[in-house]
């Protein structure tokens, strides 16, 4: 996989057999499990608060205090559900580690099962990572042969089994209830909070919902420590971070870097520049939910907080990059077809709003436009954000609203010209 | 009618899972890998199996784009069409497809062999442009690897 370089979540994908046990191991794997069994649960919560993980599906909340809301001495059982149904556009880092280095990702789900007192855990798998799932299944029974799954785990009288579920083909899945109302057999669409998840999650018992990068940290905290693990990054952002570069560089892939490294760096120098040495119009920098940046605000800490200082969102880390060939109008358009095709269809705002959106961008878009349709694109995406059960209602708005306001004088040109001025762009 | 093995995998996904329903989908995946695509009459056998009312089935069926609520060709060919593979050419790929094989989006060849769908992100924007056939990607297609693929699927 290109650009694989880090020494911590990526040590060891670029080795031949990385996803078997025995290279695992034989690179410091399951050293954390046992030592984690020694600790206390509230030793292990606090030591992922400490950290300062953040969570890496996308919304940043802390992984520690997440944990922390489950309700203690609960009678009911406890589930971990890990969400590897990455499917944002854009977003492709958890595949490397489902592919690569599954053990990383199990070792660090039975820890995070054992600090918020579970023993069962549901990896969420999309549908379309057939491969990766087979190799998630080939690592859980490789553990379970080596005493890590299972019923006493390394004697510690506990237990906790693993299983991965295969999701069909719907983006709304990765929102942490549309997943619980998968497992559960449903249609994935989002429960009203509060109850939050870590009251009333899968089966109606506590649940705590993790991304695939967030757990797979966990393992390196017990083993580092988390003031190794707070000591990389920025201020609040911390930790090493899985970058995945695409679009228009040279080298696409995903890359480990410190939380807070600068755009223009990861562009420049982990992707090698952009093709033909053209210049950066536009990155989007964390997913197509996150608000578009122009080439000139790419000088960034790549952070959660720098990012929402800036107008946008960090998201998942994982930029796209545009050159100057590419329409604007028309990018925005399928970023709004693919919010208004994966709406659950549950809230009017959203199930409209998208909808609305993606032909108001289209009619700019193939000449048809007039100047009142930005206002009234404006409009919409006030009218969806905040409205909605869930975020994806604000992910379809946000980059709407962003390309529109940040490429206001392209869009005129679409209208008064009454035709794409990049004739669909060069990319149709 | 569902194979006496696919009824079996599923008779055992019940007591692999929490609820009959949280078997459902598991199953789906079974009955769609035994018989191609989900009539409602395969729909109903699953439901039977599994004790659940055929709305559920439907409800779930209808909800996720890998459940195939219509027959499909042998190879079923997913094309990529968001931000990164259109940056790198999916959107080629797909007219390639169309026009080689006379198909457009959503439709399957006379001879049974290909449908052609386009499809929101596959996960896999560092490889772009990418196309599924079936479970497999294929990655950082070419024209002239899309060529020899087509040739290649028989």
């Amino acid at each position: 996989m290109a650009g694989a370089n880090g020494n911590v979540l990526t040590k060891i994908v670029h080795l031949p057999g990385s996803e078997t046990i025995d290279v695992y191991r034989a690179n410091g794997g399951y050293v954390a499990l046992p030592e984690a069994l020694k600790k206390s649960s509230d030793d292990l919560i606090d030591m992922v608060k400490r950290s300062g993980l953040r969570g890496r599906g996308g919304a940043g909340f802390p992984a520690g205090t997440k944990w922390g809301f489950v309700p203690k001495g609960t009678n009911k059982p406890v589930y971990l559900c890990v969400n590897a149904d990455e499917s944002e556009p854009g977003a492709f880092k958890d595949r490397l580690i489902c592919a690569k280095d599954p053990h990383q990702l199990i070792e660090g789900t039975l820890i995070s099962c054992f600090a918020i007192g579970s023993s069962r855990a549901y990896i969420y798998i999309r549908g379309e990572f057939a491969a990766e799932a087979r190799i998630l299944n080939a690592a859980i029974e490789e553990a379970r042969r080596a005493g890590f799954i299972g019923k006493n785990i390394l004697g510690s009288g506990w237990d906790c089994e693993v299983s991965v579920y295969r999701g069909a083909g719907a983006y709304i899945c990765g929102e942490e209830t549309g997943l619980i109302e998968s497992i559960e057999g449903k249609r994935g669409q989002p429960r009203l909070k509060p109850p939050f998840p870590a009251v009333v999650g899968l089966f109606g018992c506590p649940t705590v919902v993790n991304n695939v990068e967030t757990i797979a940290c966990v393992p390196h905290i017990v083993t580092r420590g988390w003031e190794w693990f707070a000591g990389i990054g920025t201020e609040r952002n911390t930790g090493p971070k899985l970058f995945g570069l695409s679009g228009h560089v040279n080298k696409p892939g995903v890359y480990e870097a410190p939380m807070g490294t600068n755009l223009r760096t990861l562009i420049e120098e982990f992707g090698g520049g952009v093709p033909g040495g053209r210049p950066v119009k536009a990155v989007i920098p964390g997913g197509a939910s996150c608000p578009v940046l122009r080439g000139d605000e790419i000088d960034i800490p790549m952070d959660f907080d720098s990012l929402t200082r800036a107008g946008s969102l960090f998201g998942t880390g994982t930029p796209v990059i545009m050159d100057d060939t590419v329409c604007m109008v028309r990018a925005a358009w399928i970023t709004a077809r693919f919010f208004a095709h994966e709406s659950c269809g549950q809230c009017t705002p959203c199930r409209e709003g998208a909808g609305w959106l993606q032909r108001l961008l289209w009619r700019i878009e193939t000449g048809e436009g007039e100047e009142k349709d930005i206002d009234t694109l404006l409009s919409v995406t006030d009218q969806i954000e905040g409205n909605t059960i869930c975020a994806l209602g604000d992910a379809a708005a946000w980059p709407a609203r962003g390309f529109a306001k940040k490429f206001r004088d392209e869009f005129l040109q679409h209208i008064r010209e009454k035709r794409c001025p990049f004739g669909g762009g060069s990319h149709s | 009618m569902l194979s006496a093995q696919a009824r079996q995998t599923i008779e055992a996904l019940k007591s692999s899972h929490e609820t009959n329903q949280s078997a459902l989908i598991p199953a789906l995946h079974a009955a769609q890998a035994d018989q191609g695509w989900l009539s409602a009459e395969t729909q109903r056998e699953v439901g039977e199996i599994l004790g659940l009312p055929e709305q559920t089935v439907r409800g779930v069926v209808s909800f996720y784009t890998m459940f195939y609520q219509r027959p499909v060709g042998k190879h079923v060919l997913q094309v990529c069409r968001n931000l990164s593979c259109w940056l790198r050419g999916g959107h080629d790929l797909q007219r390639q497809i169309s026009e080689k094989l006379g198909i457009a989006d959503g439709e399957t060849t006379t001879d049974g062999r290909f449908t052609l769908i386009s499809v929101e992100c596959l996960g896999s924007c560092g490889t772009a442009p990418v196309l599924m056939v079936n479970d497999d990607y294929h990655e950082n297609l070419t024209p002239e690897a899309m060529e020899r693929l087509l040739t290649e699927l028989t």
